[in-house]
């Protein structure tokens, strides 16, 4: 190679190496390859040559112009890289500022529960049943059976409202099961359903609560016997404490609704509070067939059909599964209490997802 | 009903031990509420007797005793073996040769201190157990020294079974038809059908009178009470009743007053069976008149006074009204001290009229609860010559003939049982045979038995089986589905007798059956409204909100804010003030639950509630919701207060996620009073019909429920958004032209509503224009006074190619024709 071309070589790469940026790179690029540029004015000298140096000469300066095209881009491409390096690092931010976020809210235990008791029981074949908080005296007692005069009405701390002119008496439901009216006026046998809802008793200390919520069970058809209505809250129980040898033990009651009637214990430690541990019992929910009279109230021929009914406290029922100690609580709205016992909504109560 | 153990077997005879009568009493329906057993804790503790008291070598004030411990200690092992006597040290002044004492052995608990006795040297001297006073047994306060026991007490004996202290408390929870469960014999008797031994007979003696009663009765209430027994007894003295009889009383929790009251306070516990005994020397006039009240007051024996109507039934002398039948006698007749001569009264009150006086005059007593749940009808007979004879026993005197009003009413009843329904309604296999053998240990006699079942006589104490239907038919039932009493009676018996056969064995033997399925895939439990309500819950918590659970009422104080509070909706017997009008809506609730939380320092929150809102039309299901105080202050955000903007997104997200199609939804500027009448408005389908509202909530309700700001909040009513067209639907609109975006600023009036220009412009050329939106609202000094500038965004969709300037060119003037036309605005230059 001749010595112009060398020096050019050198020189070029030099001013490419000490060019700090792309501005510069960019002096050096046009200085060497473009219309002015030095490389190319070399080449246009080359039509001047003599023939037999023209070749080699012309041989020499395309190597030259391939040397050098790629110096320059491979140093361009460095000083952007550096360049973008640069700009990045002057972006650079602190990533622990907060950002505004929209937490998720929570489920009221009650309302988890609830949905809880219908997965279960829908998968028994029950639908949801509903019922107005403001009853009548015969659909909340007498056509349960339960005369003005009976002793039951007694335990019934019931919340009365001003009679309207020509209407029956007014009153808040003391127990969901007038629903259980409603359902068999309204529809004949087969019947399965669930009543969760609200009730209202008297009585306000630290184990009663003025409102709270109760869901009753309705089954009546055919063949059914008191062998059905131990399987199904058995099966309930299990499933809802999420155990599958939980001890369930019945003792005969009364109830004026139903006959035989029985009080339903699970096997719990009075001591640690454990569900399905210990030799404890406690009671958890009051059931029986349903009594002939409260059948015939409702038009429906005890000859033909019987049935059998459950209640159960919804607050006692979340209470025990999720160790809540106080009734007061549900009602109190104390957002500390909401997030700590509160459901996720993206949870909801599946089956086949687990409860 | 509470009764000791050994009351119980008076009655029962049975080996069984107190954990299986616990078990049983469970298992047939006689819930054991509580067992107090104060001879547990003294288990170990024995009679034993000094034999000799000697000076402790090395100490003065201790003393070495020799002490008889007896030979059949049961434990074994205290001293050598055949010596029954032991050492202990003992430090009691009283302690002395031959004194009867009660001996620790080593290994006892002493309950006062809760420690356990070892063997020990005191001093240099072993000792081999304590001798205890009183007060470290638990049992008393004295502590003069160790317990001294009468001077011929049998060395080696329990000392609670001595003391008379190992007869265990139980306690259990009568149901209410089991009125004759409310006595010791009526327990007994299940019992021993339940075949845990065999009842004890009992018959009463009779008391022979020896001459005609002075008083005598008169019934002029005969549907309160149907027959009534008395009997005078005189030249008697009341006294202190015996110590086993103030024993049972004391343990299940009464306080013994007098021979004469305490007897009969026994027989309402013994046989379920209350009676009353008059001062027949404070009876004024020959006659006891069983009547209605007619005004008079009544001092009862609880001291209070009583005035009674005339649907209560009383028993009156010459001087007036001296008792409320079946509830409580009163003061002025009652015995005392004095007492030498009595008047018995055995009655039988009508149960109905027992139970609504008592409720009406809130006298709880022994006797109202054993009447209102019916006494044995056969019994009056007999429980009045048993009352008789303990009474000459006890108090001495003599007793006259027995007079009577009214006839015993008639109480046969028979319930036939067809023995298939056992296991049909029951769920439980049973012979014939073995049903029969339970119901004949309960009482019921057999009448007559075939193939198919059983006709049987019913006990007279069981009121509560066999009785007549009465029905109660729902008004206005279809009188095609309306069912007799005849046909509905016998159903009823069969079930009582059913109940009592499995009862008897425990529900724990009926086995368990799984409910046939309905279907192989269960159906959808929930109506598509119900399954909309629980997808509102879900929503409102995805967007940051706590659910809660708010009492239906209020006080009417607060209620007043949120609407009317129509008289028709507040209790009649509230809990509590704060407690007593029904909500119009949850909304209220949440302020106050926010208010609550503020004044715990939480004053940025977001709370929702899904339920009832009363009305005088009725009562209907609402979401509210709440968002109170700031958000959180960041870099680049001073924390916004919660306004009607977050109110408004939450309700318009809930419509949206209900399915209500968003393009009918209009907004006017129009909200219940308890919102902010500015800064509030309801989002509605059409004209009419309200779907939610939403604002800040009025200044001064926040101020008067005492919440401090800022606070927005919404109430959408599920009940009325329509359910969602359940059509199949068309094919979405997927158009392949790329859409083209225009901007225009409008001059219009102060007052027109940004939505009334969308919805001008949205409507200037439907096929083309895809979507309108607001970008921006200006007012201020680049614009005329009265002026505002609203900025919109207009997507056009081509559908079918692309459109030419021209085409875009006269949407554009359509828009802004139907802006003009609609709002008086122009395009701002």
């Amino acid at each position: 190679m001749s010595d112009d071309l060398d020096a050019l070589r050198q020189e070029t790469l030099t001013a490419l190496d000490t060019a700090a940026d792309l501005r510069a790179w960019d002096a050096v690029r046009v200085g060497t390859l473009g219309k002015s540029g030095r490389l190319t004015g070399l080449l246009r000298e080359l039509g001047r040559a003599a023939p037999e140096e023209r070749r080699s000469r012309g041989a020499a300066l395309n190597r030259l112009r391939d040397v050098l095209t790629l110096a320059i881009e491979t140093r361009g491409r460095t000083l952007e890289a550096e360049a973008l390096n640069a700009r990045l690092a002057s972006e650079r931010v602190d990533v622990t500022l907060p950002v505004p976020t929209s937490g998720l809210g929570s489920i009221h235990s009650i309302s988890r529960t609830i949905e809880e008791m219908v997965a279960i029981f829908g998968a028994m074949g029950f639908r949801l049943a509903e019922g107005p908080d403001i009853e009548t005296d015969w659909h909340n007692f007498s056509a349960l059976n339960t005369p003005s005069h009976h002793p039951a009405r007694t335990d019934h701390d019931t919340f009365y409202l001003p009679t309207l002119d020509g209407e029956a008496t007014r009153l808040l439901r003391t127990q969901t099961s007038p629903v259980q009216i409603r359902t068999m006026l309204d529809q004949a046998p087969p019947i399965r359903v669930i009543v969760p809802g609200r009730t209202y008793r008297a009585d306000h200390d630290a184990t009663h609560s003025p409102m709270f919520h109760q869901c009753e069970g309705l089954v009546v058809d055919r063949g059914i016997t008191l062998g059905h209505l131990k399987g199904c809250v058995i099966e309930f129980l299990r499933a809802y404490f999420d155990q599958p040898a939980l001890p369930v033990r019945f003792r005969a009651s009364y109830f004026p609704f139903t006959e035989p009637s029985m009080e339903v214990d699970i096997g719990w430690d009075r001591r640690s509070g454990e569900i399905g541990g210990g030799a404890d019992w406690l009671e958890v929910l009051g059931s029986g067939m349903v009594h002939p009279r409260v059948l015939a109230n409702c038009g429906i021929d005890p000859r033909a059909f019987t049935g059998f009914a459950f209640g159960m406290g919804i607050e006692r029922l979340t209470m025990l599964k999720n160790g809540i100690p106080d009734l007061r609580s549900f009602y109190e709205s104390d957002m500390r209490w909401l997030r700590h016992y509160g459901a996720s909504p993206l949870l909801p109560a599946l089956l086949h997802e687990g409860l | 009903m509470k009764f000791t153990l050994s009351w119980l077997r008076d009655h029962l005879d049975t080996e069984a031990t107190q954990a299986e009568i616990l078990t049983a009493l469970n298992r047939i329906g006689l819930e054991v509420e509580g067992v107090t057993d104060r001879g547990a804790a003294l288990a170990p503790f024995r009679t034993a007797r000094i034999v000799a008291a000697d000076q402790h070598p090395n100490a003065d004030r201790l003393r070495v005793c020799r002490v008889d411990i007896g030979r059949n200690t049961g434990e074994g092992g205290i001293g050598p073996e055949g010596d029954d006597l032991v050492q202990v040290v003992c430090g009691a002044p009283n302690a002395r040769a031959g004194l009867s004492v009660i001996f620790a052995p080593p290994g006892s608990v002493i309950p006062a201190t809760g420690t356990t006795l070892k063997v020990g040297s005191i001093r240099g001297v072993e000792s081999q157990g304590m001798l205890c006073s009183l007060r470290e047994l638990g049992l008393g306060e004295e502590h003069d020294g160790i317990a001294e026991l009468p001077d011929n007490t049998t060395p080696g004996q329990s000392y609670a079974n001595f003391a008379g202290l190992d007869d265990p408390v139980i306690e259990i929870a009568i149901t209410p038809n089991r009125g004759d469960a409310l006595a010791v014999r009526g327990v007994a008797r299940d019992l021993a059908a339940a075949g845990l031994g065999r009842l004890r007979p009992w018959l009463a003696e009779t008391v022979e009178g020896t001459f005609a009663s002075p008083i005598t009765w008169r019934i002029e209430f005969p549907e309160a009470c149907p027959y009534v027994l008395g009997r005078t007894v005189r030249g008697l003295r009341n006294r202190p009743s015996p110590a086993w009889l103030r024993e049972r009383l004391l343990a299940i929790g009464l306080r013994p007053i007098s021979a004469l009251v305490d007897i009969t306070n026994f027989f309402t516990f013994d046989l379920g069976r209350p009676l009353h005994v008059f001062d027949a020397g404070r009876l004024a006039g020959r006659e006891l008149v069983i009547c209605r009240g007619g005004g008079e007051t009544l001092r009862a024996l609880d001291g209070r006074d009583y005035i009674a109507d005339p649907e209560d039934c009383v028993i009156a002398d010459d001087a007036g009204v001296q008792s409320f039948a079946g509830i409580m006698g009163g003061e002025a007749t009652g015995v005392s001290d004095a007492t030498t001569s009595v008047f018995i009264e055995c009655a039988l009150f009508d149960p109905v009229r027992v139970a609504l006086s008592g409720r009406r005059h809130a006298i709880s007593s022994d006797a109202r609860q054993r009447f209102e749940r019916g006494v044995d009808p056969a019994l009056p007979v007999a429980a009045l010559e048993a009352a008789t004879r303990m009474i000459v026993e006890l108090c001495g005197g003599e007793a006259s003939e027995v007079v009577v009003a009214g006839e015993p009413p008639p109480w046969q009843r028979e319930a036939r049982l067809r023995f298939e329904r056992i296991a049909g309604l029951g769920g439980l296999e049973v012979t014939p045979d073995a049903a029969i053998a339970s119901l004949e240990a309960l009482g019921f006699a057999v009448r007559a038995r075939d193939e198919a079942g059983v006709l049987l006589d019913v006990p007279s104490w069981r009121n509560d089986i066999a009785v007549p239907s009465v029905l109660d038919a729902a008004p206005g039932l279809d009188p095609a589905r309306l069912l007799g009493a005849e046909v509905v009676s016998p159903i009823e018996a069969e079930c009582d007798l059913i109940e009592e056969v499995l009862r008897l064995r425990g529900l724990d033997a009926v086995p368990p059956v799984t409910l046939p399925p309905i279907a192989a895939v269960p159906l959808a439990s929930l109506t598509p409204r119900q399954a909309r309500t629980a997808a509102a819950r879900r929503l409102l918590a995805t967007r940051g909100l706590a659910e809660c659970v708010g009492f239906s009422f209020i006080s009417r104080d607060a209620a007043e804010h949120f609407g009317a509070i129509p008289d028709s909706l507040r209790l009649l017997n509230p809990i509590a003030a704060d407690l007593d009008q029904l909500r119009s809506t949850p909304l209220a609730s949440l302020v106050l639950a926010a208010r609550r939380n503020a004044a715990r320092g939480a004053d940025a929150l977001g709370l929702f509630e899904i339920g009832p809102g009363f009305r005088e039309t009725g009562q209907t299901l609402i979401a509210a919701g709440l968002r109170t105080g700031n958000a959180p202050r960041r870099p680049g955000a001073s924390g916004e207060a919660a306004s009607l903007w977050d109110a408004k997104a939450d309700a318009m997200a809930l419509l949206d996620g209900l399915g209500m199609p968003m393009d009918a939804l209009g907004v006017t500027a129009d909200a219940p009073a308890h919102y902010h009448p500015g800064r509030s408005g309801t989002l509605r389908q059409g004209p009419r019909l309200a779907l939610a509202h939403f604002g800040d909530l009025h200044p001064g309700v926040l101020q008067s429920l005492g919440l401090d700001g800022p606070a927005a909040g919404f109430e959408l009513f599920l009940d009325t958004v329509p359910d969602p067209k359940r059509r199949r639907r068309a094919a979405p609109d997927l158009p392949s032209f790329q859409p083209l975006t225009r901007d225009f600023a409008f001059l219009v009036g102060s007052d027109v509503t940004a939505e009334a220009v969308l919805r001008a412009a949205r409507g200037a050329e439907r096929t083309l224009i895809s979507r309108v939106s607001l970008f921006d609202v200006y007012e201020g000094e680049k614009v005329p006074h009265g002026q505002k500038s609203l900025a919109i965004e207009v997507v056009l969709q081509p559908r079918e190619r692309s459109l030419t300037e021209a085409e875009i060119e006269a949407v554009c003037a359509k828009i802004v024709a139907a802006v003009g036309k609609a709002t008086g605005g122009a395009l701002r230059g």
